[in-house]
């Protein structure tokens, strides 16, 4: 047999785009580095790691991110298996459903967070809604920073726009699951709850592992839909960095903050990684 | 015994529709809600209570919305970006798409693997070290900057994209055309590309929303020059309450509009088949 000539064709057709990632996204994660442990006049310094934990608004920051990402990710990660095991029941009208629920894939964060702020704003469309039906005479003050009703309408906001992506990864790995197991352990007497929990969930791991880490990292990020509802009554990491480079002019404490966020994402990675250890025999 | 058996799978099956009619009106009313406030007058959207069903219809708001200083440089700018992007994103991805879909190669997985790990770098952490590189190329405040950052977050999805596309194309085609004294080029541009131009346009209808939903690079590395939502989003505080309702709406309807016209080929691109 012949020797198979070596094939260029594939790396010179890969080297635009891995230049490009190289340039705008090894470059500037990086530069990121630099900008965090390194002054103007080239020294290493961790003065603006330092000065960054010690901001007054870092721990706020850092706990509203946290508290999101635990009421988020749960929240989205259910509702996203109840629509995902619907559509599996291909009742009629389903391809209906299936489009409905993808909808929000769509929606930008700021468009979501003012359609949110609509909703809960003082003369809002819930308190009007309260008001018909008589439980309120006048309105409420959802927004009032100093309860957790903004932590809700944030909540409510980011579950509305960003369960799509979940569920459309689920229902993916719900049709890859052959239909044999699932009828099998029907004939075996299997409930629906034993069908999901024992044959379903197992079989799923994959696509749950993967949905988890994406909606996560983007939870971690979560901007736009913050400040869209409550303003500046409640701030995230990302809105510390916004606000350190375009408001403080400082690049280094952005970055900083930039830092910090990629560490939470990528540990939280980590983190999935490990404890929903998909074993190489489940990768159907 | 079997009775009551098929009266449960009955009710179960009315169950599963009632929770599945919800689940759809949780999504779509407040999609409604923003509607009926995009079109009701200010002075309505003022008051309260407000009605939740559109009781005076009028495009006052809307038209204040457009009308007001910065809109319409901004929404020009927004499909400038938007229109750049996709032109780079494809323009450097489709080939490695290609290429992914063609070829087996030493070092592709090692490429696939890097593309899906660009996932856990968050946008923060691009724009703010690119806006002080841009400063230094005088890039700052251009769209280009702009266009350049989001087809990056774009190029991953791109190339994945499109290289399903170019599975869903068959290579035998592009051998026979080969066979019939085309070269390699001239079989990609005559026979595969025509076939892929479908997905290769839904790809960047993707693209394009992406871009134009974006806000927080095109906030970070525009001052004077930035696109809609950017624009928007600095001056949210300090607009009035119509005019951010009618904001929300402008930049929702032609994302969903987009959507809406892809959606089976993004299905298909999931892997989610429909009945």
């Amino acid at each position: 047999m012949r020797l198979k000539r070596f094939n260029l064709e594939p790396y010179v057709l890969l080297l635009p785009s891995t230049l490009y990632l190289l340039l705008f996204f090894a470059w500037p994660m990086f530069k990121a580095f630099q900008l965090a442990f390194q002054t103007d006049d080239g020294l290493l310094t961790t003065a603006y790691l330092e000065r960054m934990f010690s901001d007054a608004m870092f721990l706020a920051a850092l706990g509203s991110t946290v508290k999101l990402i635990i009421a988020i990710v749960p929240l989205q990660f259910l509702l996203a298996l109840v629509m995902a095991l619907l559509i599996m029941e291909r009742l009629r009208g389903s391809d209906m459903f299936v489009y409905i629920y993808s909808i929000p894939l769509a929606i930008s964060d700021l468009a979501a967070g003012i359609i949110w702020f609509s909703i809960f704003t003082e003369r809002g469309y819930l308190n009007s809604f309260l008001h018909n039906l008589g439980i309120l005479d006048k309105p409420f003050l959802f927004l009032n920073y100093q309860t957790n009703w903004p932590f809700v309408a944030i909540v409510l906001a980011e579950v509305w726009r960003a369960t799509s992506i979940v569920f459309v990864i689920l229902v993916a790995g719900l049709q890859s699951i052959p239909r044999d197991y699932i009828e099998a352990a029907e004939v075996f007497g299997a409930g629906w709850f034993a069908r999901v929990w024992r044959v379903i969930l197992p079989l799923l791991r994959p696509s749950i592992q993967t949905a988890l880490i994406l909606r996560t990292i983007l939870a971690v990020q979560v901007f736009a839909v913050v400040v869209a509802i409550a303003g500046r009554g409640t701030t995230v990491l990302a809105n510390e960095a916004y606000r350190w480079y375009s408001e403080y002019r400082n690049p280094h404490l952005a970055a900083t903050y930039a830092m910090f966020i990629l560490l939470i994402s990528l540990s939280s990675a980590f983190i999935y990684l490990r404890t929903l250890r998909v074993k190489e025999e489940m990768v159907l | 015994m079997r009775r009551s058996r098929l009266s449960s799978r009955l009710l179960g099956r009315g169950l599963a529709y009632l929770v599945a009619v919800l689940i759809a009106l949780w999504i779509l009313i407040p999609i409604y809600l923003i509607t009926v406030a995009a079109f009701s007058p200010p002075d309505v959207i003022y008051g309260w209570p407000k009605s939740l069903l559109p009781k005076t219809i009028s495009l006052e708001t809307l038209l204040f919305f457009i009308n007001a200083q910065y809109v319409l440089p901004s929404l020009w700018n927004s499909v400038k970006v938007a229109l750049l992007t996709l032109v780079i994103s494809l323009a450097v991805g489709a080939p490695a798409g290609y290429a992914l879909a063609r070829h087996i190669f030493p070092g592709k997985d090692i490429y696939r693997i890097a593309l899906l790990s660009t996932r856990a770098f968050p946008v923060v952490i691009l724009s703010i070290p690119l806006a002080v590189t841009f400063i230094k190329w005088d890039l700052y405040d251009t769209l280009i900057a702009v266009a350049l950052l989001h087809a990056a977050m774009a190029l991953p999805t791109t190339i994945l994209v499109t290289s399903s596309v170019f599975i869903g194309v068959s290579r035998e085609l592009e051998e026979a055309a080969m066979i019939f004294g085309c070269n390699r080029v001239q079989a990609f541009i005559r026979v595969a590309l025509p076939l892929a131009l479908p997905g290769l346009a839904a790809s960047a209808i993707f693209t394009f929303v992406l871009s134009w939903n974006e806000v927080f690079a095109a906030t970070i590395l525009t001052l004077q020059n930035r696109t809609l939502p950017a624009r928007m989003f600095v001056q949210l505080a300090a607009s009035p309450v119509p005019f951010r309702f009618a904001g929300g709406f402008f930049i929702l309807v032609p994302a969903l509009l987009f959507m809406f016209f892809i959606r089976r080929y993004l299905f298909s691109l999931w892997g989610i088949t429909l009945k």
